[in-house]
């Protein structure tokens, strides 16, 4: 007791963490610019009232004189229709933003939900093991053992079109991704010291669960959640454009393809293609940024 | 003799390691992993009497840490019973352990892996307290303020993080969490292995003021003889799940019975002058999954007889407070 | 005088960090004579392994060797690259480590991987290099070494695997053999087996053994000499027996006297205060300052290397006076049994 202990290390704050991170994730250009990219298709998104010439979802405001424009053209309200039109008239780059709101709204919501519902699920199997876990663990290898797009498409042809529909369907097919990623952390986790302290001291069990095996299981679900989104994504969009996501009134990415599709081979090519280097720039932008995170987050690769 | 405080009764713990839905397939064909049962503690009985210190020593797998982890309540066992202060320590409920007292704590070998990194030391010591109503939740923070006073570090750390202290800084935060409970028995699974040697001196100095001002009882688990010594009243040696010897230590030292003891004794390279001569013990340390018949150590024992092979030696008194379990001291080995 | 198979020469390496450059080895200097054992002693993150690792030119970026020579045989290793380096290692000198699983591969028996290092480095046919390897088996007190060559390494416990690696090592009668914890992980009663093992090899093939420990026990029953690091650098250095019978630098003096098998049950031990300081916030001068008892106000300068007659050193402003007669507290052998 008579030892005076010097702390070398000087206190690490969450600000130092933070600025560690930022300093490690900089040292990809790639994964810097998609965040760049990232971050204004969030910001278009957010902004796309303001930022659009047009409201596509407003049906009056569509002239079916503009319909087909050539990109470059100037419609009937005035302004030029930078990407063109498509056969309702709809400026495209309008629809691109809306599109993209709705594609990332229902992204997000169903990357939540999903890591909500599969983290729940992977938690308890693991906290509670022996034959819950065996269950729950067999559930969901079934289920990761089907392509997540068959799953999806039988829920949205039970459930019907729809945004919530959607993303319920999105989720179903989802949250197995963020169970067994948990399930993995939290197994890992659920042999360690602490634990095994915290059950002798002992801690009431939601303490443990919440407090103690929770947080330290997180970091990999951060990279699946990301990658998840731009999986939600990419998926809404596929049913969309099979036509069993989202209608054309109320246009997402996946519905602007799909819509464009047919006018592809007549060689007005924009109304698919446009909408199409959206998704692709969105979806592989999400995945470069979270490619990154998990590099960072990876304590073999960083330090 | 005064009254136990702990009484470990025939106590047996196995562990059953089935063999997974790919192994049994394998098993189907010939080539797979069979039902495998770790007989990790075998009838043991042990008592600890208030304000002692009982070291348990043996070498790795030979089920300390389990006989630990079984006074802990983290484990139940399999046969026997663990009794503290007449009542048990835990009960199985469905497939997982509750334990039922909170006077009862332990302290784990490796401080990085005991503490939970994401916590802040001042909440990892207060938590359990907090949770079982020992201080008021506006009064933890005064409450670790002065534990951590108690175990030498400064109470201003209590905001930092575990990376942010050193190995013999942690383990002073896990003695702190453990006294937090305001226990009376601590186990202590080697808390000191993982340490550094100028940091050793300092937890064996503050566990040994900590056991005076605070009349703790202790089971302390070591491989270090040396340690061992320093620290306890009495001492038992383990070997493959059995209690070998039990004696008070200074004769246990001056004198050992049991032929592992003495073996163990004589292969411990010391920190003495010269290229001493130790004698190590010949001969690999056996599967606790496949032991082998009677005495367990008689594949190495260089007194082992017929009698060895056959019978297992019970743990028999030698003389007062002393117990061996070898056949030299019940009519030979033949 | 004995031969010199090793020898290191203020050898320097750093990790390029956030903070800077790290100097995990600084000016590290030692030699170890044909058949000797040097005990490598300290603390945890004292510089041991990367000590063993430079030598070896095993250091990976961010680390590099930033200065200092390592002479094998007279000739500097330091600057060989590739596979002039590759050529070398296993052949003139072999390392063993803590884990034997970083030399062994799992899914090979272990004849395979035998026969493929015996003929890595010398062209013989794979009877006669398996012959060797059955030898080399033998060599370190393996029984049955024919079966084991058919073996796997999960097959073998803790102590074989580890008594495998030294057999690897060992396969080209290297000059040298660095050798980082070997026995930390084993028990008592395998690491006695394994360190008689490695006396008797020593003694009997010539092989120079460089022992990474931080266990003083080990290495005063195994080593001839000892080097204690503290903080990147070497603080003392002599024959095993001097130094531990009677340490000159203070840091020494209060390892060996907190080793509790040395003191009287049940009292205080003396300890060394504070804990080991972190490579990237040194003290100025003498990195022990904050901790020693004996500190000066010379000790805020770097202490100079003292040269003491009987071969030994220690970096200190302030060394310890020599005891002539061995204090009886290190000789006790209250607990070796009465037989
Ligand atoms: N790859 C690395 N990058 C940065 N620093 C390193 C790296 N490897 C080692 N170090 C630093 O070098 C110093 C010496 O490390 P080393 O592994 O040699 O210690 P050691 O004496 O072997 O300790 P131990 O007893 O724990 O094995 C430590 O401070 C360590 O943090
Ligand atoms: N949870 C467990 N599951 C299966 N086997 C175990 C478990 N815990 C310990 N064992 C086995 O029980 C034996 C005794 O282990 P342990 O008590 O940890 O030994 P020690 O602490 O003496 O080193 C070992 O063979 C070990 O592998
Ligand atoms: S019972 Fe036999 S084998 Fe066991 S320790 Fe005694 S003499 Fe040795
Ligand atoms: S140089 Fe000074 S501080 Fe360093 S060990 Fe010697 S006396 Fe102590
Ligand atoms: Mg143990
Ligand atoms: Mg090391």
């Amino acid at each position: 007791m008579s030892s005076s202990p010097a702390l070398t290390l000087p206190a690490e704050t969450s600000w130092t963490r933070l600025s560690n991170f930022w300093s490690d994730f900089r040292q990809s250009p790639v994964a810097v610019a998609a965040l760049i990219v990232v971050v204004v298709v969030v910001l278009m998104a957010v902004l796309a009232p303001l930022v659009a010439p047009q409201d596509p979802y407003n049906q009056e405001a569509l002239d079916l004189f503009d319909a087909r424009l050539e990109p470059g053209e100037v419609g009937s309200g005035g302004y030029v229709h930078w990407l063109g039109t498509d056969a309702a008239g709809r400026d495209i780059f309008s629809a691109i933003l809306y599109g993209l709101r709705t594609s990332l709204i229902v992204g997000v919501m169903a990357g939540t939900l999903a890591l909500i519902l599969g983290t729940t699920v992977g938690l308890v199997a693991a906290y509670y093991g022996g034959r819950i876990e065996a269950l729950i663990m067999r559930i969901i290898d079934l289920q990761l053992s089907l392509p997540a797009i068959l799953l999806a498409l039988v829920l949205v042809a039970l459930l019907g079109q729809g945004l919530m529909q959607l993303v319920a369907a999105l989720v179903a097919a989802q949250y197995a991704y963020f169970a067994r990623t948990t399930h993995g952390a939290a197994s890992a986790e659920r042999r360690k010291d602490y634990i095994e302290a915290a059950l002798s001291t002992p801690l009431p069990a939601r303490h443990v669960l919440f407090r103690h095996l929770l947080p330290n299981a997180l970091p990999p679900l951060i990279v699946v959640a990301t990658v998840q989104v731009a999986n939600s994504i990419a998926l809404e969009a596929t049913l969309s454009f099979l036509g069993l996501g989202l209608p054309i009134t109320q246009p997402s990415l996946g519905s602007l393809i799909s819509n464009g599709f047919q006018f592809l081979l007549s060689g007005r090519y924009w109304i698919s293609i446009y909408p199409g280097i959206a998704l692709m720039l969105t979806v592989v932008a999400i995945n470069l940024v979270g490619d990154q995170v998990r590099n960072v987050l990876n304590p073999r690769r960083s330090r | 003799m005064p009254a136990a405080l702990l009484d470990i009764d025939h106590v047996s713990k196995r562990f059953v390691k089935r063999p997974n839905l790919g192994e049994q397939i394998a098993g189907l064909l010939g080539a797979g992993r069979k039902t495998e049962i770790v007989r990790a503690v075998s009838d043991v009985s042990l008592t600890v009497a208030k304000g002692e210190v009982v070291g348990l020593v043996g070498e790795s797998g030979c089920g300390k840490s389990t006989l630990g982890r079984m006074v802990a309540g983290i484990y139940t066992p399999s046969d026997g019973k663990i009794l503290f202060g007449n009542a048990p320590v835990a009960k199985e409920q469905g497939r997982r352990t509750h334990k039922l007292t909170t006077r009862v704590q332990m302290i784990h070998q490796d401080p990085f892996a005991s503490l939970n990194p994401r916590i802040r030391i001042g909440d990892t010591v207060s938590e359990g307290p907090v949770a079982h109503n020992i201080v008021k939740a506006r009064e933890a923070d005064s409450y670790v303020a002065d534990l951590l006073g108690r175990v030498g570090l400064d109470p201003s750390y209590r905001r930092r993080f575990p990376h942010q202290f050193s190995g013999g800084q942690r383990q002073r935060i896990a003695i702190a969490r453990a006294l937090a409970m305001k226990p009376d028995l601590l186990v202590l699974d080697e808390p000191v292995a993982s340490l550094d040697v100028s940091i050793q001196a300092q937890v064996l100095n503050l566990f040994m003021d900590l056991r005076s001002d605070l009349d703790l009882t202790g089971i302390f688990i070591s491989h270090d003889l040396g340690v061992v010594r320093h620290v306890s009243d009495r001492v038992a040696i383990m070997y493959l799940g059995r209690i070998v010897e039990l004696a008070p230590t200074a004769e246990l030292y001056a004198k050992p019975n049991h032929p592992y003891t003495r073996a163990l004794f004589e292969s411990v390279p010391r920190v003495g002058v010269g290229r001493k001569n130790f004698r190590p013990i010949a001969g690999e340390i056996p599967s606790p999954l496949n032991p082998p018949s009677g005495c367990h150590f008689h594949p190495r024992c260089p007194f082992a007889g017929p009698r060895c092979k056959r019978e297992a030696p019970p743990l028999e008194a030698i003389g007062p407070g002393r117990f061996s379990a070898c056949h030299l001291n019940t009519g030979g080995t033949d | 005088m004995n031969e010199v198979v090793l020898r290191v020469k203020n050898l320097q390496t750093q990790f390029q960090t956030r903070a800077g450059a790290l100097k995990a080895v600084d000016g590290v200097s030692f030699e170890v004579g044909r058949g000797r054992i040097l005990g490598l002693v300290g603390e945890s993150g004292s510089g041991k392994s990367v000590t063993g690792y430079s030598i070896l030119g095993l250091v990976e970026p961010p680390g590099r060797i930033a200065g200092g020579e390592v002479l094998l045989n007279g000739k500097d290793i330091t600057r060989l690259k590739g596979d002039a380096m590759r050529q070398v290692r296993g052949a003139q000198i072999a390392m063993v480590f803590q884990d034997p699983m970083m030399t062994l591969n799992p899914v090979l028996k272990i004849g395979t991987q035998m026969i493929a290092a015996v003929r890595a480095h010398a062209r013989v046919s794979r009877r006669a290099a398996r012959s060797r390897a059955r030898d080399a088996l033998a060599k370190v007190g393996i029984p049955s070494p024919e079966e084991r060559l058919e073996a796997y390494p999960h097959q073998l416990s803790g102590g074989m695997r580890q008594r495998v690696a030294i057999a690897i090592a060992l396969l080209h009668s290297p000059a040298v053999i660095i050798a980082d914890e070997p026995t930390t992980a084993l028990d008592v009663s395998i690491q006695g087996q394994i360190l008689a093992e490695v006396r008797r090899l020593a003694d009997e093939t010539g092989t120079a053994f460089v022992w990474v420990t931080h266990d003083l026990a080990v290495v005063s029953s195994l080593a001839d000499d000892i080097c204690v690091m503290y903080a990147g650098r070497v603080v003392e250095s002599g024959p095993a027996a001097d130094v531990i019978g009677s340490p000159r630098h203070p840091y020494t003096a209060g390892l060996l006297a907190s080793v509790p098998a040395e003191h009287e049950p049940g009292t205080k031990l003396p300890q060394v205060p504070g804990s080991t300081p972190s490579l990237a916030n040194l003290p100025p001068g003498c990195a022990f300052a904050p901790r020693c008892a004996k500190a000066g106000p010379a000790c805020t300068t770097t202490p100079p290397l003292q040269q003491f007659e009987g071969g030994r050193t220690a970096l200190c402003h302030y060394p310890i006076e020599p005891v002539s007669c061995q204090p009886l507290s290190l000789t006790s052998t209250t607990y070796r049994s009465a037989s």
